[in-house]
């Protein structure tokens, strides 16, 4: 024995077993299975501790807040107050709008990224000179803090001096500059089309990975038997990137639908384009409605949990070998 | 052959569409930097007379330092202490079979796609509580709901792809599990570690909604906040060329480590996305 881990392994003096046999010999567990899974809980004990402190405790603090009427200000002195919340929240028209920009945003966004995405997969996936390059070109959309991002696009997206009306107007498609993150109409488009711009690089690259997983004599023999790319596409290359595409797909919606920071900063707390995520933080830190946000922020977990066992079902997880 | 020449035309010529889609707003946060005054207000592709002023300002009248310095000490503790503990963990997870496994598996998956807004007033009462409220350790503290799962559930999937004979070998030699996790599985998982640990790490310094929330003074905030909240009356007044200057400024960092390390990262996202 060279070295022994701090706090582990001190039991007195197991002696090292001459074997390497993991499994139980006979039906019984042999005494290098039990030093395993006890050292096993071992090393798991500080991250489930952790885990449990940074995110189970937290959340179901959050949905006991959701059945008072706990205010940011005072601590200690909330009440019971039981469905009220959720009652109120039903009946809230800002609430029910929020839901409808964030499922509009999830699955426009994700519906575009996805073809996009696919699109340029299959572009990138050509044998052409510079692909490291073009691959990491394609990267930088996705390594921009998102926030940075939205700042860029607020500036592009300037009502006056920004370059995209500029553009647009240079070309002769619309005849006077565009509110975009303030007209109404414009808001949650130009939301949309940000999260695009950011996420497309994401889906390509997965998109890419998988696709270079698919053997090349496919491609060959469709070619020489004549068959046309489209249908190669569909017939052939889909089908084989299917459960990679469903699984960045489910990943990219479980992504949108928790969306903050992009309208936040693109547009505030505007009812045109707030997310689920937006009213519940407006609801409890501006508001500081503890009770009514931490009510929104319940209904959000409640949804997101629901595709969370959807994808775990649907992508089948390795969950042992 | 002309047919081919021509595909291979619109190949190029879409290659060149996406490239320029991408990296456009990026290239024109770099040409607004530049610009000062009204030079701002011109459309032009080069700037005509480039000027530093945005970025000394941004340095010299806001404590933009400062909130660099405050991300790179978050993002920094978050990765070591998530790949501290996921490294054991998934030690653990990866290669022992032991009743429960399944269920910790499916657990530390669902965090990881926890939305952050669900534990927003659980997290504030426990920050509160811990006295951590406006203070960089709250986020150190936070961070870890998002880094730790996505840590521990790359490195386990690294883990299990590890050859068995190793540790086999280190067992009939009377290794213990300790010895057989930093002599054997810790070399060996090094790039993993650094594929690992360079995606938590920008997660990390991209992290907005935490920053926002458990910070309140300027020299408080990390780049995100301070990028965000760049003093403005106005909308209309926004002082455009020095949140562009902050915008480069933050983003070449994360530019240049995408560029050496392309590849690691995708094969880290695939790690954590497809092969699930």
């Amino acid at each position: 024995m060279a070295v022994s881990g701090p706090g582990i392994e001190r039991g007195p003096g197991v002696p090292p077993v001459p074997t390497g046999a993991t499994a139980p010999v006979g039906g019984e567990v042999s005494r290098l299975t039990r030093q395993r899974r006890r050292a096993a809980w071992l090393f798991l004990t500080p991250m489930l501790v952790v885990l449990a402190l940074v995110a189970a405790w937290p959340l179901l603090r959050t949905i006991y807040f959701a059945f008072t009427d706990a205010r940011l200000g005072d601590a200690g002195g909330w009440s019971w107050v039981g469905l009220q919340n959720f009652r109120a929240l039903s009946g809230d028209a800002d609430w029910w709008r929020a839901v409808v920009n964030t499922v509009v945003f999830a699955l426009v966004s994700v519906t575009l990224e996805t073809v996009l995405g696919v699109g340029i997969a299959l572009t990138l996936d050509a044998h052409i000179p510079g692909r490291g390059l073009l691959r990491a070109a394609v990267l930088i959309p996705w390594a921009i803090p998102t926030v940075v991002s939205a700042q860029m696009w607020n500036w592009m997206y300037n009502d006056l001096y920004g370059v995209v009306n500029a553009m647009l107007m240079g070309l002769g498609l619309i005849a006077a500059p565009l509110a975009w993150t303030a007209d109404p109409n414009l808001a949650l488009p130009a939301v949309i089309a940000v999260d695009v711009w950011k996420t497309t690089p994401f889906m390509a690259l997965l998109v890419l990975a998988a696709l270079q997983l698919v053997p090349g004599e496919i491609y060959e023999a469709a070619r020489i038997d004549g068959i046309p790319a489209t249908k190669v596409f569909w017939k052939v290359t889909l089908p084989l990137i299917r459960p990679a595409l469903l699984v960045a797909i489910i990943f990219r919606t479980l992504d949108a639908l928790r969306i903050f920071d992009l309208p936040y900063v693109l547009t505030g707390n505007s009812r045109y384009t707030a997310s689920m995520a937006v009213f519940a933080r407006q609801q409890l830190v501006e508001f500081q409605d503890v009770g009514y946000g931490s009510a929104a922020s319940t209904f959000l977990f409640a949804i997101i949990a629901l595709f969370t066992a959807v994808y775990i079902v649907a992508g089948r997880v390795r969950l042992s070998e | 052959m002309r047919r081919s020449l021509l595909s291979r035309v619109l190949l190029y010529l879409l290659v060149a569409v996406i490239v320029v889609y991408t990296v456009f707003p990026f290239y024109w946060a770099i040409v607004s930097s530049l610009k000062t005054g009204s030079g701002l207000y011109v459309i032009e592709v080069f700037p005509r007379e480039p000027a530093w002023g945005n970025y000394v300002a941004i340095f010299r009248e806001q404590p933009f330092a400062r909130n660099i310095l405050n991300s790179v000490f978050v993002a920094t503790s978050v990765v070591a202490i998530s790949l501290l503990l996921a490294v054991t963990a998934s030690w653990a997870l990866g290669r022992i079979q032991f009743r429960g496994r399944g269920i910790l598996l499916l657990a530390v998956l669902s965090v990881s796609m926890f939305p952050q807004v669900a534990v927003l007033s659980g997290m504030f009462e426990l920050v509160r509580a811990l006295g951590l409220y406006n203070h960089l350790l709250s986020l150190t503290l936070s961070y870890m709901i998002f880094t730790l799962p996505f840590t521990t559930w790359v490195l386990t999937t690294f883990v299990r792809e590890l050859p068995k004979e190793l540790e086999e070998a280190a067992l009939v030699d009377g290794a213990r599990p300790w010895t057989i996790l930093t002599k054997v599985f810790l070399p060996l998982l090094g790039p993993a570690l650094v594929t690992t640990g360079l995606l938590a790490f920008i997660a990390a310094w991209n992290e907005f909604l935490f920053a926002l929330t458990f910070t309140l003074a300027n020299e408080k905030r990390t780049v995100p906040v301070a990028i965000a909240l760049v003093s403005g009356a106005s909308q209309f007044e926004l002082p455009w060329g020095r949140v562009m200057a902050a915008s480069v400024i933050v983003t070449v960092p994360l530019v240049v480590l995408v560029l050496i390390f392309q590849r690691r990262i995708v094969s880290g996202l695939t790690a954590g996305a497809v092969k699930g």
